[in-house]
Protein backbone atom coordinates (compact mmCIF):
# COMPACT_ATOMS: atom_id res chain seq x y z
CA UNK A 1 0.00 0.00 0.00
CA UNK A 2 1.24 3.75 -0.94
CA UNK A 3 1.66 5.35 2.35
CA UNK A 4 -0.61 8.55 3.39
CA UNK A 5 2.49 10.80 1.51
CA UNK A 6 2.69 8.28 -1.47
CA UNK A 7 -1.04 8.49 -1.72
CA UNK A 8 -1.41 12.32 -1.96
CA UNK A 9 1.65 12.42 -4.54
CA UNK A 10 -0.24 9.98 -6.34
CA UNK A 11 -3.34 12.17 -6.59
CA UNK A 12 -0.95 15.38 -7.55
CA UNK A 13 0.09 13.38 -10.69
CA UNK A 14 -3.75 11.99 -11.48
CA UNK A 15 -4.90 16.11 -10.97
CA UNK A 16 -1.58 16.65 -12.73
CA UNK A 17 -1.84 14.71 -15.66
CA UNK A 18 -3.41 15.64 -19.02
CA UNK A 19 -6.80 15.72 -19.81
CA UNK A 20 -7.64 14.47 -16.22
CA UNK A 21 -7.85 18.13 -14.13
CA UNK A 22 -8.06 18.99 -10.91
CA UNK A 23 -11.25 17.72 -10.09
CA UNK A 24 -10.15 13.86 -11.30
CA UNK A 25 -9.48 13.09 -7.77
CA UNK A 26 -12.10 14.03 -5.06
CA UNK A 27 -10.01 12.53 -2.60
CA UNK A 28 -7.49 10.24 -0.88
CA UNK A 29 -8.05 8.24 2.23
CA UNK A 30 -5.55 6.26 4.22
CA UNK A 31 -7.08 4.27 6.22
CA UNK A 32 -5.66 1.29 8.08
CA UNK A 33 -2.95 1.04 6.02
CA UNK A 34 -5.32 0.74 2.54
CA UNK A 35 -4.90 3.61 0.58
CA UNK A 36 -8.64 4.69 -1.47
CA UNK A 37 -8.78 7.23 -4.41
CA UNK A 38 -12.53 8.44 -4.86
CA UNK A 39 -12.35 10.14 -8.35
CA UNK A 40 -14.71 11.96 -10.83
CA UNK A 41 -17.16 8.92 -12.24
CA UNK A 42 -16.55 9.88 -15.89
CA UNK A 43 -13.03 10.11 -15.01
CA UNK A 44 -12.47 6.61 -13.85
CA UNK A 45 -10.92 5.12 -17.24
CA UNK A 46 -8.51 7.38 -17.27
CA UNK A 47 -7.42 7.15 -13.98
CA UNK A 48 -7.18 3.25 -14.39
CA UNK A 49 -4.71 4.05 -17.49
CA UNK A 50 -2.83 6.17 -15.62
CA UNK A 51 -2.42 4.25 -12.68
CA UNK A 52 -1.48 1.12 -15.03
CA UNK A 53 1.58 3.34 -16.07
CA UNK A 54 2.71 3.42 -12.53
CA UNK A 55 2.69 -0.30 -12.42
CA UNK A 56 -0.72 -1.43 -10.64
CA UNK A 57 -1.34 -3.86 -13.86
CA UNK A 58 -3.53 -5.82 -12.15
CA UNK A 59 -7.33 -5.30 -11.67
CA UNK A 60 -8.01 -7.60 -8.82
CA UNK A 61 -12.40 -7.00 -7.78
CA UNK A 62 -14.32 -4.35 -9.34
CA UNK A 63 -17.40 -4.30 -6.58
CA UNK A 64 -20.34 -2.27 -5.77
CA UNK A 65 -21.28 -0.77 -2.50
CA UNK A 66 -24.49 1.02 -1.79
CA UNK A 67 -23.87 4.32 0.85
CA UNK A 68 -27.81 4.31 1.57
CA UNK A 69 -29.08 6.63 3.18
CA UNK A 70 -25.93 8.49 2.08
CA UNK A 71 -25.82 10.43 -1.25
CA UNK A 72 -24.97 9.65 -4.08
CA UNK A 73 -25.86 6.43 -2.70
CA UNK A 74 -24.12 4.10 -5.40
CA UNK A 75 -20.14 3.26 -5.07
CA UNK A 76 -17.72 1.55 -7.52
CA UNK A 77 -14.79 0.11 -6.41
CA UNK A 78 -11.47 -1.20 -8.86
CA UNK A 79 -9.12 -2.84 -6.25
CA UNK A 80 -5.87 -2.30 -8.26
CA UNK A 81 -2.57 -4.04 -8.01
CA UNK A 82 0.80 -3.98 -8.42
CA UNK A 83 1.99 -6.99 -8.40
CA UNK A 84 5.88 -5.91 -8.64
CA UNK A 85 5.92 -3.58 -6.22
CA UNK A 86 3.95 -5.48 -3.80
CA UNK A 87 1.39 -2.71 -3.75
CA UNK A 88 -2.35 -2.29 -3.92
CA UNK A 89 -4.76 1.05 -4.30
CA UNK A 90 -8.58 0.92 -4.25
CA UNK A 91 -10.33 3.44 -6.97
CA UNK A 92 -14.11 4.34 -6.00
CA UNK A 93 -16.45 6.77 -7.43
CA UNK A 94 -19.78 7.74 -6.25
CA UNK A 95 -22.71 7.74 -8.50
CA UNK A 96 -26.43 8.73 -7.65
CA UNK A 97 -29.49 6.35 -8.66
CA UNK A 98 -30.96 8.44 -10.56
CA UNK A 99 -28.57 8.85 -13.20
CA UNK A 100 -26.22 5.27 -12.61
CA UNK A 101 -23.92 5.59 -15.01
CA UNK A 102 -20.21 4.64 -15.47
CA UNK A 103 -18.18 4.19 -18.77
CA UNK A 104 -16.81 0.37 -18.99
CA UNK A 105 -13.51 -0.50 -18.19
CA UNK A 106 -13.63 -3.94 -20.01
CA UNK A 107 -11.71 -2.79 -23.11
CA UNK A 108 -8.70 -2.28 -21.03
CA UNK A 109 -9.34 -5.05 -18.05
CA UNK A 110 -10.75 -7.94 -19.38
CA UNK A 111 -11.15 -9.14 -15.97
CA UNK A 112 -14.14 -6.49 -15.35
CA UNK A 113 -16.24 -8.18 -17.76
CA UNK A 114 -18.24 -10.25 -15.25
CA UNK A 115 -17.63 -8.22 -12.64
CA UNK A 116 -19.33 -5.02 -14.38
CA UNK A 117 -21.95 -7.49 -14.69
CA UNK A 118 -22.58 -8.54 -11.28
CA UNK A 119 -22.46 -4.86 -10.29
CA UNK A 120 -25.14 -3.95 -12.76
CA UNK A 121 -26.88 -6.72 -11.63
CA UNK A 122 -26.82 -6.30 -7.81
CA UNK A 123 -26.91 -2.33 -7.82
CA UNK A 124 -28.15 -1.35 -11.01
CA UNK A 125 -25.32 0.75 -12.01
CA UNK A 126 -24.89 0.91 -15.99
CA UNK A 127 -21.99 0.74 -17.55
CA UNK A 128 -21.55 2.28 -20.93
CA UNK A 129 -19.64 0.53 -23.85
CA UNK A 130 -19.73 -2.75 -21.88
CA UNK A 131 -19.97 -5.81 -24.63
CA UNK A 132 -22.42 -7.87 -22.99
CA UNK A 133 -24.58 -5.64 -20.43
CA UNK A 134 -27.17 -8.39 -19.39
CA UNK A 135 -27.48 -9.72 -16.03
CA UNK A 136 -24.93 -12.46 -13.90
CA UNK A 137 -26.31 -13.95 -11.11
CA UNK A 138 -30.18 -12.78 -11.40
CA UNK A 139 -32.84 -14.34 -13.83
CA UNK A 140 -32.79 -12.31 -17.15
CA UNK A 141 -36.36 -11.34 -16.64
CA UNK A 142 -35.92 -10.46 -12.66
CA UNK A 143 -37.09 -7.01 -11.28
CA UNK A 144 -34.92 -4.87 -9.13
CA UNK A 145 -31.30 -4.68 -7.94
CA UNK A 146 -31.07 -6.65 -4.93
CA UNK A 147 -28.14 -5.79 -3.34
CA UNK A 148 -29.68 -2.04 -2.95
CA UNK A 149 -30.04 -1.21 0.81
CA UNK A 150 -33.60 -0.60 0.18
CA UNK A 151 -34.22 -3.54 -1.30
CA UNK A 152 -36.32 -5.65 1.18
CA UNK A 153 -34.82 -8.87 3.16
CA UNK A 154 -36.57 -12.03 2.99
CA UNK A 155 -40.24 -12.01 1.75
CA UNK A 156 -39.86 -13.24 -1.48
CA UNK A 157 -41.60 -16.49 -2.29
CA UNK A 158 -39.92 -19.36 -4.23
CA UNK A 159 -41.41 -20.13 -7.52
CA UNK A 160 -41.80 -23.51 -8.35
CA UNK A 161 -43.65 -24.86 -11.84
CA UNK A 162 -46.59 -26.13 -10.27
CA UNK A 163 -47.83 -23.75 -8.91
CA UNK A 164 -46.96 -20.72 -10.83
CA UNK A 165 -50.78 -19.41 -10.89
CA UNK A 166 -51.00 -18.98 -7.50
CA UNK A 167 -51.62 -15.16 -6.01
CA UNK A 168 -47.99 -15.01 -2.89
CA UNK A 169 -49.26 -11.63 -2.37
CA UNK A 170 -52.25 -13.04 -0.20
CA UNK B 1 9.65 -55.81 -35.73
CA UNK B 2 11.45 -55.79 -32.46
CA UNK B 3 15.58 -55.27 -32.96
CA UNK B 4 16.97 -56.64 -29.65
CA UNK B 5 17.75 -59.65 -29.64
CA UNK B 6 16.24 -61.81 -26.73
CA UNK B 7 18.63 -62.11 -24.03
CA UNK B 8 20.68 -58.94 -24.96
CA UNK B 9 20.34 -55.99 -22.28
CA UNK B 10 19.39 -52.42 -23.26
CA UNK B 11 22.15 -49.53 -22.76
CA UNK B 12 21.11 -47.92 -20.00
CA UNK B 13 18.82 -44.65 -21.17
CA UNK B 14 18.03 -46.24 -24.47
CA UNK B 15 14.35 -46.67 -25.61
CA UNK B 16 12.78 -49.86 -25.39
CA UNK B 17 11.96 -51.67 -28.28
CA UNK B 18 8.04 -50.62 -27.57
CA UNK B 19 8.91 -47.08 -27.17
CA UNK B 20 11.22 -47.34 -30.80
CA UNK B 21 8.37 -48.48 -32.51
CA UNK B 22 5.91 -46.67 -30.88
CA UNK B 23 7.85 -43.24 -31.58
CA UNK B 24 8.28 -44.17 -35.48
CA UNK B 25 4.50 -44.18 -35.86
CA UNK B 26 3.79 -40.46 -37.32
CA UNK B 27 0.40 -39.40 -35.72
CA UNK B 28 0.62 -36.17 -37.94
CA UNK B 29 -0.55 -38.41 -40.81
CA UNK B 30 -3.64 -39.67 -39.07
CA UNK B 31 -5.37 -36.30 -37.42
CA UNK B 32 -8.20 -35.01 -38.90
CA UNK B 33 -7.24 -31.18 -39.59
CA UNK B 34 -9.46 -28.81 -37.74
CA UNK B 35 -11.08 -27.35 -40.10
CA UNK B 36 -12.47 -29.36 -42.11
CA UNK B 37 -15.23 -27.34 -43.51
CA UNK B 38 -12.90 -24.63 -45.03
CA UNK B 39 -14.49 -24.66 -48.57
CA UNK B 40 -18.15 -25.08 -49.03
CA UNK B 41 -20.45 -22.56 -47.41
CA UNK B 42 -23.73 -24.30 -47.55
CA UNK B 43 -22.68 -27.22 -45.97
CA UNK B 44 -21.24 -25.55 -42.95
CA UNK B 45 -23.55 -25.30 -40.08
CA UNK B 46 -22.48 -24.52 -36.53
CA UNK B 47 -24.37 -26.57 -33.69
CA UNK B 48 -25.08 -24.70 -30.67
CA UNK B 49 -25.07 -27.58 -27.46
CA UNK B 50 -26.36 -26.50 -24.21
CA UNK B 51 -24.39 -28.12 -21.86
CA UNK B 52 -25.58 -28.28 -18.51
CA UNK B 53 -26.60 -27.02 -15.69
CA UNK B 54 -27.24 -30.42 -14.65
CA UNK B 55 -24.51 -32.36 -15.48
CA UNK B 56 -21.65 -34.29 -13.71
CA UNK B 57 -18.57 -33.23 -16.00
CA UNK B 58 -19.59 -29.60 -14.81
CA UNK B 59 -18.64 -29.51 -11.24
CA UNK B 60 -21.78 -27.43 -10.11
CA UNK B 61 -24.39 -26.39 -11.23
CA UNK B 62 -22.91 -24.52 -14.29
CA UNK B 63 -24.22 -24.33 -17.89
CA UNK B 64 -22.09 -23.94 -21.43
CA UNK B 65 -23.45 -22.21 -24.45
CA UNK B 66 -21.40 -23.86 -26.63
CA UNK B 67 -21.34 -23.37 -30.79
CA UNK B 68 -19.92 -26.50 -32.14
CA UNK B 69 -18.27 -26.55 -35.40
CA UNK B 70 -17.97 -30.32 -36.06
CA UNK B 71 -16.35 -31.42 -32.93
CA UNK B 72 -14.70 -28.05 -32.13
CA UNK B 73 -15.69 -25.36 -30.29
CA UNK B 74 -15.92 -22.37 -31.87
CA UNK B 75 -17.15 -20.12 -28.87
CA UNK B 76 -18.34 -20.45 -25.25
CA UNK B 77 -20.42 -18.85 -23.23
CA UNK B 78 -20.73 -19.76 -19.62
CA UNK B 79 -24.33 -18.82 -17.81
CA UNK B 80 -23.92 -18.74 -14.13
CA UNK B 81 -26.57 -17.82 -11.15
CA UNK B 82 -28.46 -21.14 -10.71
CA UNK B 83 -27.21 -21.51 -7.17
CA UNK B 84 -27.14 -17.74 -6.39
CA UNK B 85 -28.65 -17.72 -2.53
CA UNK B 86 -27.75 -13.99 -1.98
CA UNK B 87 -25.31 -14.92 0.90
CA UNK B 88 -24.01 -11.13 0.30
CA UNK B 89 -27.17 -9.57 0.99
CA UNK B 90 -27.72 -12.02 3.76
CA UNK B 91 -24.66 -11.15 5.47
CA UNK B 92 -25.81 -7.49 5.92
CA UNK B 93 -28.99 -8.59 8.55
CA UNK B 94 -26.54 -10.27 10.61
CA UNK B 95 -23.82 -9.20 13.62
CA UNK B 96 -20.61 -9.84 12.35
CA UNK B 97 -19.68 -12.92 14.01
CA UNK B 98 -22.92 -14.39 12.95
CA UNK B 99 -22.10 -13.84 9.16
CA UNK B 100 -19.06 -16.21 9.47
CA UNK B 101 -21.55 -18.83 8.64
CA UNK B 102 -23.34 -17.62 5.85
CA UNK B 103 -19.49 -16.93 4.64
CA UNK B 104 -17.90 -20.25 5.03
CA UNK B 105 -20.64 -21.74 2.33
CA UNK B 106 -19.74 -19.41 -0.31
CA UNK B 107 -16.84 -21.72 -1.92
CA UNK B 108 -17.93 -24.70 -0.20
CA UNK B 109 -14.21 -26.35 -0.53
CA UNK B 110 -12.56 -24.31 0.65
CA UNK B 111 -14.66 -23.04 4.12
CA UNK B 112 -11.33 -22.00 6.12
CA UNK B 113 -10.65 -19.74 3.22
CA UNK B 114 -13.92 -17.66 2.90
CA UNK B 115 -14.12 -17.39 7.12
CA UNK B 116 -10.21 -16.04 6.82
CA UNK B 117 -11.24 -13.67 4.31
CA UNK B 118 -13.61 -12.44 5.81
CA UNK B 119 -12.82 -12.72 9.55
CA UNK B 120 -9.07 -10.50 7.91
CA UNK B 121 -11.38 -7.92 6.70
CA UNK B 122 -12.88 -7.47 10.27
CA UNK B 123 -10.28 -7.78 12.28
CA UNK B 124 -7.94 -5.29 9.81
CA UNK B 125 -11.74 -2.73 10.45
CA UNK B 126 -11.50 -3.43 14.06
CA UNK B 127 -7.68 -3.10 13.97
CA UNK B 128 -7.29 -5.96 16.08
CA UNK B 129 -4.59 -8.20 16.65
CA UNK B 130 -4.46 -11.93 16.44
CA UNK B 131 -2.21 -13.77 18.72
CA UNK B 132 0.36 -15.57 16.91
CA UNK B 133 -0.80 -19.18 18.29
CA UNK B 134 -4.02 -18.17 16.83
CA UNK B 135 -2.80 -17.34 13.48
CA UNK B 136 -0.15 -20.80 13.36
CA UNK B 137 -3.58 -22.46 14.47
CA UNK B 138 -5.16 -20.56 10.94
CA UNK B 139 -2.61 -21.97 9.33
CA UNK B 140 -2.50 -25.43 10.45
CA UNK B 141 -6.01 -25.53 9.45
CA UNK B 142 -6.31 -23.02 6.01
CA UNK B 143 -3.42 -25.38 4.57
CA UNK B 144 -5.17 -28.76 5.24
CA UNK B 145 -8.20 -27.05 3.35
CA UNK B 146 -6.03 -26.70 0.89
CA UNK B 147 -5.28 -30.19 0.72
CA UNK B 148 -8.39 -31.29 1.15
CA UNK B 149 -9.45 -29.06 -1.69
CA UNK B 150 -7.00 -30.36 -4.19
CA UNK B 151 -8.01 -33.78 -3.52
CA UNK B 152 -11.72 -33.23 -4.09
CA UNK B 153 -10.31 -31.52 -7.69
CA UNK B 154 -8.12 -34.69 -8.25
CA UNK B 155 -10.51 -37.04 -7.50
CA UNK B 156 -13.07 -35.24 -9.74
CA UNK B 157 -10.98 -33.82 -12.34
CA UNK B 158 -9.74 -37.83 -12.86
CA UNK B 159 -12.69 -39.16 -13.19
CA UNK B 160 -13.61 -37.17 -15.78
CA UNK B 161 -10.66 -38.19 -17.57
CA UNK B 162 -11.79 -41.54 -16.87
CA UNK B 163 -9.70 -42.42 -14.00
CA UNK B 164 -12.09 -43.93 -11.66
CA UNK B 165 -10.44 -45.48 -8.96
CA UNK B 166 -8.47 -42.39 -8.05
CA UNK B 167 -11.39 -40.68 -6.78
CA UNK B 168 -11.71 -43.21 -4.10
CA UNK B 169 -8.09 -42.74 -2.94
CA UNK B 170 -8.45 -38.95 -3.07
CA UNK B 171 -11.47 -39.45 -0.86
CA UNK B 172 -10.10 -41.91 1.59
CA UNK B 173 -7.44 -38.96 2.63
CA UNK B 174 -10.05 -36.28 2.62
CA UNK B 175 -11.81 -38.33 4.99
CA UNK B 176 -8.58 -38.19 7.52
CA UNK B 177 -8.57 -34.33 7.23
CA UNK B 178 -12.28 -33.81 7.97
CA UNK B 179 -12.02 -36.05 10.58
CA UNK B 180 -8.76 -33.60 12.14
CA UNK B 181 -11.18 -30.85 11.04
CA UNK B 182 -13.79 -32.75 13.48
CA UNK B 183 -11.32 -32.52 16.39
CA UNK B 184 -10.43 -29.59 16.56
CA UNK B 185 -14.10 -27.91 15.84
CA UNK B 186 -16.67 -30.65 16.23
CA UNK B 187 -17.88 -30.64 12.43
CA UNK B 188 -16.40 -31.75 9.05
CA UNK B 189 -17.40 -29.54 6.93
CA UNK B 190 -18.65 -25.52 7.67
CA UNK B 191 -16.62 -25.83 10.39
CA UNK B 192 -16.90 -21.91 11.64
CA UNK B 193 -13.24 -22.59 13.71
CA UNK B 194 -11.73 -19.41 12.72
CA UNK B 195 -13.54 -16.53 14.29
CA UNK B 196 -12.63 -12.51 14.21
CA UNK B 197 -9.45 -12.20 16.18
CA UNK B 198 -8.71 -15.82 16.09
CA UNK B 199 -9.91 -19.36 16.51
CA UNK B 200 -12.79 -20.81 18.11
CA UNK B 201 -10.49 -23.14 20.60
CA UNK B 202 -7.23 -24.70 20.87
CA UNK B 203 -6.59 -28.06 19.71
CA UNK B 204 -7.60 -30.59 21.68
CA UNK B 205 -5.40 -33.44 23.86
CA UNK B 206 -4.55 -36.05 20.74
CA UNK B 207 -4.76 -33.73 17.67
CA UNK B 208 -1.07 -33.32 17.11
CA UNK B 209 -0.45 -37.38 16.83
CA UNK B 210 -3.28 -37.61 14.44
CA UNK B 211 -2.08 -34.20 12.44
CA UNK B 212 1.59 -35.82 12.42
CA UNK B 213 0.53 -39.81 11.90
CA UNK B 214 -1.48 -37.90 8.81
CA UNK B 215 1.77 -35.95 7.66
CA UNK B 216 3.46 -38.92 7.77
CA UNK B 217 1.33 -41.08 5.28
CA UNK B 218 0.31 -38.14 3.19
CA UNK B 219 3.60 -37.75 0.73
CA UNK B 220 3.42 -41.38 -0.02
CA UNK B 221 0.05 -41.35 -0.73
CA UNK B 222 0.46 -38.21 -3.33
CA UNK B 223 3.45 -40.20 -4.48
CA UNK B 224 0.58 -42.90 -5.31
CA UNK B 225 -1.45 -40.16 -7.31
CA UNK B 226 1.55 -39.36 -9.38
CA UNK B 227 2.10 -42.93 -10.00
CA UNK B 228 -1.43 -43.34 -11.31
CA UNK B 229 -1.44 -40.64 -13.32
CA UNK B 230 1.49 -38.53 -13.79
CA UNK B 231 2.72 -40.36 -16.54
CA UNK B 232 -0.21 -42.42 -17.20
CA UNK B 233 -0.38 -42.72 -21.23
CA UNK B 234 -3.92 -41.85 -21.00
CA UNK B 235 -3.83 -38.52 -18.96
CA UNK B 236 -0.45 -37.43 -20.87
CA UNK B 237 -2.03 -37.51 -23.93
CA UNK B 238 -5.49 -36.03 -22.52
CA UNK B 239 -3.81 -33.03 -20.67
CA UNK B 240 -0.26 -32.35 -22.36
CA UNK B 241 -0.38 -29.17 -24.51
CA UNK B 242 -4.03 -29.10 -24.09
CA UNK B 243 -5.74 -25.52 -23.78
CA UNK B 244 -2.31 -23.83 -23.03
CA UNK B 245 -3.20 -20.05 -22.29
CA UNK B 246 -0.32 -17.58 -21.79
CA UNK B 247 0.67 -15.41 -18.54
CA UNK B 248 -0.56 -12.10 -20.43
CA UNK B 249 -3.88 -13.03 -21.23
CA UNK B 250 -4.39 -14.77 -17.73
CA UNK B 251 -3.09 -11.84 -16.19
CA UNK B 252 -5.69 -9.49 -18.43
CA UNK B 253 -8.50 -11.83 -16.68
CA UNK B 254 -7.95 -11.46 -13.71
CA UNK B 255 -6.88 -14.90 -13.38
CA UNK B 256 -4.58 -15.77 -10.13
CA UNK B 257 -3.72 -19.28 -8.18
CA UNK B 258 -2.77 -21.97 -9.41
CA UNK B 259 -3.48 -21.69 -12.78
CA UNK B 260 -1.34 -18.20 -13.48
CA UNK B 261 1.09 -20.38 -11.80
CA UNK B 262 1.08 -23.30 -14.11
CA UNK B 263 1.69 -20.31 -17.24
CA UNK B 264 4.83 -19.63 -14.99
CA UNK B 265 4.52 -16.47 -12.95
CA UNK B 266 5.27 -17.25 -8.89
CA UNK B 267 2.45 -15.10 -8.01
CA UNK B 268 1.22 -16.31 -4.54
CA UNK B 269 0.15 -14.01 -2.06
CA UNK B 270 1.67 -16.20 0.64
CA UNK B 271 4.71 -15.15 -0.57
CA UNK B 272 4.25 -11.92 -1.79
CA UNK B 273 2.16 -10.47 0.74
CA UNK B 274 2.50 -12.54 3.52
CA UNK B 275 -0.54 -12.64 5.96
CA UNK B 276 -1.04 -14.90 9.33
CA UNK B 277 2.25 -15.59 9.78
CA UNK B 278 3.44 -16.98 6.51
CA UNK B 279 6.65 -15.33 6.52
CA UNK B 280 7.80 -17.43 8.95
CA UNK B 281 7.40 -20.78 6.99
CA UNK B 282 9.43 -22.17 4.48
CA UNK B 283 8.18 -23.25 1.36
CA UNK B 284 8.61 -22.99 -2.06
CA UNK B 285 5.84 -21.88 -5.30
CA UNK B 286 5.83 -24.73 -7.45
CA UNK B 287 5.12 -23.26 -11.52
CA UNK B 288 4.63 -24.29 -14.29
CA UNK B 289 6.31 -23.99 -18.33
CA UNK B 290 3.78 -24.01 -20.73
CA UNK B 291 0.33 -23.25 -18.96
CA UNK B 292 -1.29 -26.49 -20.54
CA UNK B 293 -3.51 -29.00 -18.55
CA UNK B 294 -0.72 -31.04 -17.66
CA UNK B 295 1.14 -28.02 -15.67
CA UNK B 296 -2.02 -27.23 -13.95
CA UNK B 297 -2.09 -30.82 -12.69
CA UNK B 298 1.19 -30.87 -11.63
CA UNK B 299 1.58 -27.27 -9.92
CA UNK B 300 -1.59 -28.79 -7.83
CA UNK B 301 -0.44 -32.04 -6.94
CA UNK B 302 3.13 -30.41 -6.23
CA UNK B 303 1.13 -27.40 -3.69
CA UNK B 304 -0.31 -30.71 -1.91
CA UNK B 305 3.31 -31.46 -0.70
CA UNK B 306 4.32 -27.99 -0.21
CA UNK B 307 0.92 -27.25 2.25
CA UNK B 308 2.26 -30.20 4.29
CA UNK B 309 5.55 -28.94 4.59
CA UNK B 310 3.96 -25.45 5.92
CA UNK B 311 1.68 -27.46 8.38
CA UNK B 312 4.34 -29.52 9.86
CA UNK B 313 6.62 -26.49 10.36
CA UNK B 314 3.68 -24.60 11.74
CA UNK B 315 3.32 -27.67 14.27
CA UNK B 316 6.87 -28.02 15.38
CA UNK B 317 6.97 -24.04 16.06
CA UNK B 318 3.19 -24.11 17.70
CA UNK B 319 3.92 -20.88 20.08
CA UNK B 320 2.70 -20.84 23.51
CA UNK B 321 -0.37 -18.46 24.12
CA UNK B 322 -3.84 -17.41 23.80
CA UNK B 323 -5.57 -18.87 21.21
CA UNK B 324 -7.75 -16.00 20.08
CA UNK B 325 -7.59 -11.97 20.80
CA UNK B 326 -7.95 -11.40 24.50
CA UNK B 327 -9.98 -8.37 23.59
CA UNK B 328 -13.31 -8.84 25.57
CA UNK B 329 -15.26 -6.28 23.29
CA UNK B 330 -14.46 -9.06 20.42
CA UNK B 331 -14.14 -12.27 21.61
CA UNK B 332 -16.45 -14.02 23.65
CA UNK B 333 -14.70 -14.67 27.32
CA UNK B 334 -13.41 -18.02 28.39
CA UNK B 335 -16.71 -20.36 29.83
CA UNK B 336 -15.10 -20.72 33.19
CA UNK B 337 -15.33 -17.25 33.69
CA UNK B 338 -18.99 -16.83 33.65
CA UNK B 339 -19.54 -18.23 36.53
CA UNK B 340 -17.23 -15.94 38.73
CA UNK B 341 -16.79 -12.62 36.74
CA UNK B 342 -19.46 -10.16 36.49
CA UNK B 343 -17.98 -8.19 33.92
CA UNK B 344 -17.62 -11.42 31.82
CA UNK B 345 -20.77 -12.54 32.69
CA UNK B 346 -21.83 -8.73 31.00
CA UNK B 347 -19.44 -8.88 27.69
CA UNK B 348 -21.26 -12.61 26.87
CA UNK B 349 -24.29 -10.59 27.02
CA UNK B 350 -23.63 -7.98 24.61
CA UNK B 351 -21.59 -9.82 22.30
CA UNK B 352 -23.90 -12.54 21.67
CA UNK B 353 -26.91 -10.56 21.64
CA UNK B 354 -26.03 -7.62 19.57
CA UNK B 355 -22.63 -8.31 18.87
CA UNK B 356 -19.50 -5.78 18.65
CA UNK B 357 -19.42 -2.79 16.61
CA UNK B 358 -17.22 -2.35 13.80
CA UNK B 359 -15.41 1.38 13.34
CA UNK B 360 -16.87 2.97 9.82
CA UNK B 361 -14.49 2.58 7.16
CA UNK B 362 -13.87 0.23 3.80
CA UNK B 363 -11.40 -2.85 3.89
CA UNK B 364 -10.14 -5.34 1.44
CA UNK B 365 -8.65 -8.17 2.18
CA UNK B 366 -6.68 -10.81 0.02
CA UNK B 367 -6.13 -14.39 0.95
CA UNK B 368 -4.19 -16.72 -1.43
CA UNK B 369 -7.20 -19.99 -1.85
CA UNK B 370 -6.55 -23.04 -3.30
CA UNK B 371 -8.23 -21.69 -6.56
CA UNK B 372 -6.43 -18.19 -6.70
CA UNK B 373 -6.81 -14.92 -4.63
CA UNK B 374 -9.93 -14.49 -2.69
CA UNK B 375 -10.64 -11.26 -1.67
CA UNK B 376 -13.23 -10.02 0.99
CA UNK B 377 -14.52 -6.38 0.77
CA UNK B 378 -16.37 -5.35 4.14
CA UNK B 379 -17.81 -1.88 4.34
CA UNK B 380 -18.91 -1.01 8.03
CA UNK B 381 -21.19 2.09 9.09
CA UNK B 382 -20.46 2.64 12.86
CA UNK B 383 -23.45 -0.30 13.74
CA UNK B 384 -22.78 -4.18 14.21
CA UNK B 385 -23.74 -5.62 11.27
CA UNK B 386 -21.81 -5.44 7.85
CA UNK B 387 -22.92 -2.62 5.63
CA UNK B 388 -21.55 -4.54 2.72
CA UNK B 389 -19.40 -7.69 2.63
CA UNK B 390 -18.27 -8.95 -1.12
CA UNK B 391 -16.26 -11.55 -1.72
CA UNK B 392 -13.80 -11.44 -4.80
CA UNK B 393 -13.99 -15.50 -5.99
CA UNK B 394 -11.48 -16.75 -7.75
CA UNK B 395 -14.23 -19.68 -9.71
CA UNK B 396 -15.82 -16.38 -10.48
CA UNK B 397 -13.17 -14.75 -11.97
CA UNK B 398 -11.45 -17.67 -13.20
CA UNK B 399 -14.21 -18.92 -15.03
CA UNK B 400 -13.67 -16.29 -17.61
CA UNK B 401 -10.76 -17.89 -19.12
CA UNK B 402 -12.50 -20.93 -19.90
CA UNK B 403 -13.69 -19.09 -23.29
CA UNK B 404 -10.25 -18.26 -24.76
CA UNK B 405 -8.82 -21.42 -23.33
CA UNK B 406 -10.98 -24.01 -25.35
CA UNK B 407 -11.72 -22.30 -28.34
CA UNK B 408 -10.41 -24.26 -31.62
CA UNK B 409 -9.93 -27.38 -29.48
CA UNK B 410 -12.50 -30.37 -29.48
CA UNK B 411 -15.17 -30.75 -27.07
CA UNK B 412 -13.63 -33.52 -25.36
CA UNK B 413 -10.74 -31.28 -24.39
CA UNK B 414 -13.41 -28.36 -23.07
CA UNK B 415 -14.02 -31.56 -20.29
CA UNK B 416 -10.64 -31.49 -19.20
CA UNK B 417 -10.07 -27.94 -19.24
CA UNK B 418 -13.15 -27.53 -17.05
CA UNK B 419 -11.90 -29.78 -14.98
CA UNK B 420 -8.55 -28.68 -14.31
CA UNK B 421 -9.79 -25.06 -14.03
CA UNK B 422 -11.36 -26.60 -10.75
CA UNK B 423 -14.18 -23.86 -10.44
CA UNK B 424 -16.75 -24.13 -7.52
CA UNK B 425 -19.87 -23.27 -8.62
CA UNK B 426 -21.18 -22.21 -5.01
CA UNK B 427 -18.65 -19.43 -4.70
CA UNK B 428 -18.91 -18.33 -8.42
CA UNK B 429 -22.61 -17.63 -7.31
CA UNK B 430 -22.31 -16.80 -4.24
Amino acid sequence: MPDATGLELLAQDLRAAPGLGDDAVLGAVHFRGQATLEVRPSAVRAVLARLRGQGYGFLASVHGVDYWPQEPRLGVHYELLDMSALDRIRVKLRVSTDAPEVESVTADWPTANHQEREVYDMFGVVFTGHPDPRRILMPEDYEGHPQRRDFPVGGEPVLFTKDHDRDYTR
Amino acid sequence: MSTLEPGTQAAPGAKSPYRRMEDSIDIATMEQPLAVFAGDEAEHELLTLNMGPHHPATHGVLRLLVTLDGEVVQDLKPIIGYVHTGIEKTCEDKSYWKAIPAVERMDYLSYYFNAHAYCGAVETLLDCEVPKRGQYLRVIHLELNRIKSHLVWLGTSALDLGAMSVWWYCFREREKILDLFEMSSGARMHTRYIQVGGVIEDIPAGFEAKLRGFLADMPNRIDQYGDLLTRNEILLNRLRNVCPLDEQTLLSLGVTGPLLRAAGNPWDLRKAMPYSSYEDFDFKIPVGTVGDNYDRYVVRLQEMRESLKIIEQALDGLPEGPHITTDRKIALPPRHELATSMEALIHHFKLVTEGFRVPPGEVYYPVESPRGELGCFVRSDGSSKPARVHMRDPSFVNLQAIAPMVQGNYIADLIATLAMLDPVLGGVDR
